[in-house]
């Protein structure tokens, strides 16, 4: 777009001529050039796993592009490991339990902050912001012994608790704005028309907020899926840890021999569907991670 | 919820009067009580908990046993070189991965918006780092420093850089990988973020300075790069909140060694490696007043926002 305009204007201007022919192909070069970069610098360590991951054996001290000898065989080592197949439904609970819990009660809270007037409303959205740039270390320590001494040490609903607060904040914060953005009219009318407030907030207001639901949903489950600190703390075994954790700790077990293929696998296996997510819902992802800076 | 459905009935006809109405107050703390309560429970709370436990000790052999010590963990910190270790690694981390985060994500950025053909695949393979679990990003640019199976060290030799080096079993190399694998990762949050910042300066403001004669570097210098200082304030403040709460990278690239140990590393490690609670607390209330204080930076900065959400309309 930019470069048609440098052209329309520079045609006017006879001083600048001189220059227009050299700029002409020069700037899509670099800009080509530039993509290309991106795309490289993106994409190849993605690539770079997916191969590790399809070498065994010898292969595995060879830095070839190409796995000489492909293989599936870690894929199904990784998936004879009944560790790392709990973590992997543990993560799927943690992460579905989460995200259905931050959207429900997060919706309550936002429909509270954009539609009913109460005081201290500012001073209460800041608070909740900041709970949101809390290290996870600060409340690991106490809620590691605070777990401990109720039971829910090593246990799902440990995890989802702690989750549920982290993940409350940019979802209150998302759905929030979402809320706001659906005219006040809508619903007074269905007010009018004899719908109940809550009829009115689940007819109307919701089916109109899917976009804001959806992408709250999604930045909660990415951030649950990839949570390590609070999992790593609060859980000790294949009854509620998590894949990053399982993963992570197939690496520490023995310092010489690490059965980096089989870790790879696993790694692709777990990043995958987050692939995925990211090709079909990439537009909500870009909203919702800028929603807190584009006005600013 | 019967009942809640009624009193949302009154509360809308009140509204039409100024004023809060006591109906519209108790519905808004029932919706807001969920969340308030989870999170006071979970974060509050628990912050609380770990000041009182960072005065006090434990004992590692009796379980339960533990005595009140005023500050002496805190003591014991400022007086530990390993403390300090840590605290030179993280800022050193945050400043490093924080600046070339910028530097890179502002390129991508600027490409981006140039390249309006392919956007919206652009966007895409640029949210594929983004989305790869840390542990698992840690674990691909391991594999790719490891001696022999590794492509990088062979790369970097080729142009000069760390003959016969073993980068993550060096001081300096490994810190260089750990800061090279968040980049990797967080750049393309940032390039997103200043993209939308990019987004939102009108076209006319650039035509006009085309009118005027500026060259390409005059507009990025004199237009872009101002309008875009609240994008980019925004974004150097939220991945500085990330970079200081670093924990994953170092666990799995080099288990905390070789120069990579930082605040929140060597606190878990205290605390459950070493079962020390109480000076691990301390460490973590530490880790914890460093980051609050750029996240007091953050609220101020998003201030604008969060007021306009609060505002009534």
């Amino acid at each position: 777009m930019e470069a048609h305009a440098v052209d329309r204007v520079r045609t006017e201007p006879k001083a600048a001529e001189h220059r227009a022919p050299r700029r002409k192909w020069v700037r899509p070069v670099l800009l080509w050039f530039a993509v290309f970069l991106i795309f490289v610098f993106c994409l190849f360590p993605f690539y770079w796993l997916v191969n590790v991951s399809l070498k065994t054996g010898s292969d595995l001290a060879s830095s070839d592009l190409i796995p000489p000898n492909p293989t599936l065989d870690n894929y199904s080592s990784v998936f004879d490991n009944g560790d790392f197949t709990s973590a992997l439904r543990n993560s799927v609970i943690v992460t579905s339990i989460t995200t259905i819990l931050a959207l429900i009660f997060g919706s309550f809270a936002a429909y509270a902050l954009a539609r009913l007037r109460f005081p201290n409303k500012f001073l209460l959205l800041a608070v909740i912001l900041s709970i949101s740039t809390f290290p996870p270390i600060a409340i690991a320590a106490p809620i590691f012994k605070l777990w401990s001494d109720i039971g829910f040490y090593d246990t799902y609903i440990g995890l989802i608790l702690p989750y549920l607060t982290f993940a409350l904040p940019l979802a209150i914060y998302i759905l929030t704005s979402f809320f706001k953005e659906i005219p006040r009219e809508l619903e007074e009318a269905a007010l009018v028309d004899g719908a109940t407030y809550f009829q009115a907030f689940r007819k109307v207001v919701l089916p109109l907020a899917a976009p804001g639901l959806v992408t709250a949903g999604l930045l909660t489950a990415f951030f649950v899926w990839n949570e390590f600190l609070l999992a790593q703390t609060l859980t000790s075994s294949p009854k509620a840890y998590t894949v990053p954790v399982s993963i992570a700790n197939f690496t520490g077990s023995q310092k010489f021999e690490i059965p980096l293929g089989t870790i790879s696998a696993a790694s692709v296996v777990i990043v995958v569907p987050l692939v995925f997510l990211v090709i079909l819902f990439q537009k909500r992802i870009v909203a919702g991670m800028t929603a807190g800076a584009v006005k600013g | 919820m019967e009942a809640a459905t009624a009193r949302l009935g009154r509360g809308g006809k009140r509204r039409k009067k100024r004023g809060y109405g006591s109906e519209e107050r108790r519905l808004a703390t029932l919706l807001l009580s969920p969340a308030l309560i989870v999170i006071a429970l979970v974060a509050a709370y628990p912050i609380g908990y770990a000041v009182w436990l960072s005065l006090t000790e434990y004992s590692v052999r009796v379980p339960g046993k533990w005595r009140f010590v005023g500050f002496d963990n805190y003591t014991e910190a400022f007086g530990s070189p390993d403390f300090w270790a840590a605290v030179k690694n993280t800022f050193i981390f945050t400043g490093l991965s924080v600046s070339l985060e910028l530097v890179i994500g502002l390129g991508m950025a600027l490409a981006m918006h140039a390249a309006f053909k392919g956007r919206g695949l652009l966007r895409t393979v640029v949210l594929v780092p983004w989305a790869v679990v840390t542990v698992v990003s840690a674990i691909t640019w391991r594999t790719l420093f490891e001696p022999n199976l590794g492509l990088a060290p062979q790369i970097l030799e080729a142009v000069g850089i760390g003959q016969g080096v073993v980068w993550l079993g060096q001081e300096g190399y490994a810190m260089a990988v750990m800061v090279l694998a968040d980049v990797w990762k967080t750049a393309p949050f940032m390039a997103l973020l200043l993209l939308a910042g990019l987004q939102v300066i009108p076209d006319d403001v650039y035509d006009a300075a085309k009118v005027d004669g500026a060259t390409t570097w005059q507009r990025f210098r004199r237009i872009t790069l101002p309008l875009l200082v609240p994008a980019i304030l925004v974004a150097l403040i939220f991945r500085t909140l990330d970079a200081l709460r670093i924990f994953d990278l170092p666990f799995v690239l080099t288990g905390g060694t070789n120069g990579t140990e930082t605040l929140s590393l060597i606190a878990q490690q205290e605390l459950t490696t070493n079962n020390l609670i109480g000076y691990g607390s301390a460490l973590s209330v530490l880790t914890f007043v460093i980051v609050m204080g750029v996240s007091f930076l953050y609220i101020r900065t998003v201030g604008g926002n969060i007021r306009s959400l609060a505002e009534d309309n």
